[in-house]
């Protein structure tokens, strides 16, 4: 079997594992890469019956248009119940305030944690890689995360070979990660492999951009460029898709599958080091958020 | 040669490193990451800003830092892995980080397991799905308790290859005097484990012999009558999972999952623990006794696509996720285990297994647990407890009990019967977790022993027995 083959087997196991040992899980899908080729994986799992679970989506009210649109086809053409949480709302009632630097990828934890309650979701799986992060680097496959969604990095559960103990008390969840041991490439290699459908904005497109701390950020109506920062028009895509408040562009001519496989793989700066500023808040800013109860 | 991502799809290989604290593990790591290209500029940029702002120094006390330097700036390399807050603080590993890196020949899995006693745990995780570990050793130390330790829970999970590094050896001015006598001391210990024989390289993870490419400084070790190879160039040679894999085992497939979307289909859902599966072949149905034949493999496309399609498609191999059905109306759900007749699994409802204790609170007879299998988890009664390793004598003795880390062997009755094998035969289905019923917790690691069917005398035939 080629390590893609092996892979895609162990998450296919994995998924089929939560799905059978818990009562109602769900599967964030944010029309990321990451979260399409999991939910790819969900409909392999359980061919020819339906996915059996809803998705759910974390809405930062900053998002790619283009993204909600694929989000909103993917759903239907899966037939999914979609549960969406939003940021938006919590800061117009008061429950969150905008942060002073404008990116809201932080602000996510509390409507993701309203909604776990809310839906009495017992496990929700994640499309986080350990490849992304030194403190994903850390964490089980599966998560237990206490009342308040924490992650307890001190004193994690042995996780023995391939036989997840989903067992938690009431108030508890798991976070469940199939995809734990991809790496970007590996990604990228089963999305080409596969000829799997993503969001228009991971190829290469012009976009009207400007330059701000080092990264190129779409012009927008939540992410607007002072008098300082002026505005070209560049081709770039993405290699990460999250809040456009925090999420960078990278110049490229990558226009299909093949051409951004040979981008990636002669990359010599991490995704998330290239285009996510909410990740260089701090040296642990993944591991404070993980502890306060984000995926 | 090394490419940083190598975009072909060569197999998958999973590394496992240990050793005790200070040896220089997460050096190493850092080490073979960096040399094979694994590190992206801005990672290697965040650990050159938090090793100046540390003030780390490796010129300062050559060889006597478990740390490394590279190029012009200074770089703790162990910074690399030690991912938590905690870790980088104290220094120290507490849990177990999994970096990915690729080569030419192979992809690789690295779980960089913590040496502390303390987190004995961790290593038993990291461990757990290995195909190889890397257990370093000190040079200057030699082999040491968490040595024993280490190397006894990688005879325990049956790893199936075990390279000893033995590290540092710059500070010992390449000395294969002092090399070799490590290496004595380390292949008597796995001799007296039962484990195979280990291979033993010389390496400094501070200044690169032997992990990437052979030294010039330790021409001893290169001389061809000691088949002189540096780490990585091992690594990329040792037979994998699939290789490792006899295609004479018997067929096992732990039913995950039924999936029913309308009347006329009913699949089983799950991951071939050993064995081949296909179409028309006949299988058992365990526990029980029920005999049928599959009607129909769904292998995944990919899968198909890769093995090349032609030939056999519907050939499920070890290892595969799929989805078979099966002729015939019979109560098969998930715990199910399908077996192949000819060989099936033991049926036990009590059973010896050999622990690895993981929890604070001591395990004592009577104890009760959940006992996890497969994809079964019954009730579970610790009946007697056999014995107890002592790591420094390296032979079992008796026990009342067992305490956190310990390794010992214990009796179990189970709620219902469970279809085992011999955890020596077969990983997947030989392995257990012991788990708390109040809250949760993973307990022990069990590694299941059926005993050998004893060899029933030759009835003798009327004939001889009044002939004789």
């Amino acid at each position: 079997m080629s390590s893609l083959a092996r892979l895609e087997a162990e998450s296919i196991h994995i998924i089929r594992e939560v799905v059978a040992e818990f009562d109602r899980p769900a599967m964030l899908f944010s029309g990321g890469k990451d979260s399409v080729v999991m939910l790819h994986l969900a409909a392999k799992a359980f061919h020819p019956g339906p996915v059996p679970f809803p998705v759910v989506h974390i809405d930062t009210g900053h998002n790619f248009e283009e993204v909600i649109d694929f989000r909103d086809r993917t759903v239907e053409r899966l037939g999914l119940r979609l549960v969406v949480g939003s940021v938006q709302e919590l800061i117009d009632s008061g429950e969150l305030q905008e942060r002073a630097d404008g990116t809201r990828n932080p602000l996510q934890t509390v409507p993701l944690l309203n909604t776990i309650r809310d839906n009495r979701f017992d496990a929700v799986f994640g499309g986080a890689r350990r490849d992304e992060d030194r403190a994903r680097a850390k964490e089980r496959i599966l998560s237990l995360r206490d009342e308040f969604g924490q992650w307890n990095p001190r004193s994690q559960r042995p996780e023995l070979w391939n036989l997840y103990n989903g067992r938690h008390t009431p108030g508890q969840h798991v976070r469940a990660f199939p995809i734990s041991n991809w790496t970007e490439l590996d990604v990228w290699r089963y999305i080409a492999a596969e000829g799997i459908e993503l969001p228009p904005l991971y190829y290469a497109h012009h976009r009207q951009v400007f330059r701000r701390d080092g990264m190129i950020r779409a012009v927008g109506p939540h992410s607007l460029p002072t008098e300082e920062e002026p505005v070209e028009t560049m081709q770039v895509r993405y290699r990460t898709v999250g809040d456009m408040s925090c999420t960078g562009a990278v110049l490229s001519e990558a226009t299909t599958n093949e051409l951004v496989l040979q981008e990636v793989a002669a990359a010599t700066v991490t995704e998330r080091g290239a285009t996510r500023a909410d990740d260089r808040l701090s040296e642990a800013a993944m591991e404070d958020r993980k502890k306060d109860g984000y995926f | 040669m090394i490419t940083p991502n190598s975009d072909q799809t060569g197999s998958l290989f999973r590394l496992a490193t240990a050793g005790s604290v200070d040896d220089g593990k997460s050096t190493l790591v850092g080490r073979l990451l960096h040399d094979a290209q694994a590190i992206l500029s801005d990672q290697l940029a965040s650990v050159a800003r938090t090793s100046a702002e540390r003030g780390f120094d490796a010129g300062e006390a050559p060889g006597q830092s478990d740390r490394g330097e590279l190029a012009e700036q200074p770089l703790d390399l162990a910074l690399l892995t030690d991912g938590l807050r905690a870790e980088r603080e104290q220094g120290i590993t507490i849990d177990v980080a999994y970096r990915y890196f690729a080569t030419d020949r192979r992809s690789f899995v690295l779980a960089d397991c913590p040496g502390h006693v303390q987190y004995t745990r961790n290593t038993v995780t990291g461990t757990s799905t290995a195909d190889a570990v890397v257990l370093l050793v000190d040079v200057r130390n030699g082999v040491v308790e968490q040595t024993r330790r280490h190397l006894a829970v990688a005879t325990l999970l049956r790893v199936e290859h075990v390279i000893i590094a033995v590290n540092k050896i710059d500070a010992v001015d390449y000395s294969e005097e002092a090399f070799r006598a490590v290496e004595q001391d380390i292949r008597a210990v796995a001799a007296e484990l039962g484990s195979p024989d280990p291979r033993v390289i010389p390496v400094s993870a501070l200044h690169g012999d032997n992990v990437v490419t052979v030294s010039d400084r330790t021409p001893w070790y290169r001389a061809p009558e000691h088949l002189g190879q540096a780490l990585l160039p091992i690594l990329e040679e040792l037979p994998d999972a699939d290789t490792s894999l006899r295609s004479e085992e018997p067929l096992r497939l732990p039913v995950q999952t039924v999936i029913r979307p309308h009347q006329d289909y009913r699949g089983y859902a799950g991951q071939i623990a050993s064995g081949f599966l296909q179409p028309g072949d006949r299988v058992r149905l365990q526990p029980g006794s029920h005999i049928t034949e599959v009607t129909s493999v769904e292998r995944t496309e990919l899968q198909t696509q890769l093995a090349g399609g032609e030939g056999m498609p519907q050939l499920a191999t070890p290892g595969e996720s799929v989805t078979i059905q099966l002729a015939g109306e019979f109560d098969a759900a998930r715990g199910t285990l399908i077996t192949d007749p000819e060989r099936p699994a033991a049926e036990l409802d009590e059973l010896t297994t050999r622990v690895a204790w993981l929890a604070d609170s001591p395990l004592k007879p009577g104890a009760r647990v959940l006992f996890k299998h497969g994809t079964a988890t019954v009730k579970a009664l610790v009946t007697e407890i056999h014995d107890r390793l002592d790591l420094s004598t390296l032979t079992s003795e008796a026990a009342e009990e067992l305490q956190l880390n310990d390794i010992g062997t214990v009796e179990v009755k189970l709620a219902s019967t469970l279809p085992v094998d011999d955890y020596s035969v077969s990983k997947r289905t030989g392995a257990a977790l012991l788990i708390d019923p109040t809250d949760g917790n993973t307990l022990a690691a069990g590694m299941i022993r059926v005993p050998e069917p004893e060899e029933e005398p030759e009835a003798q035939s009327d004939e001889e027995w009044l002939s004789s």
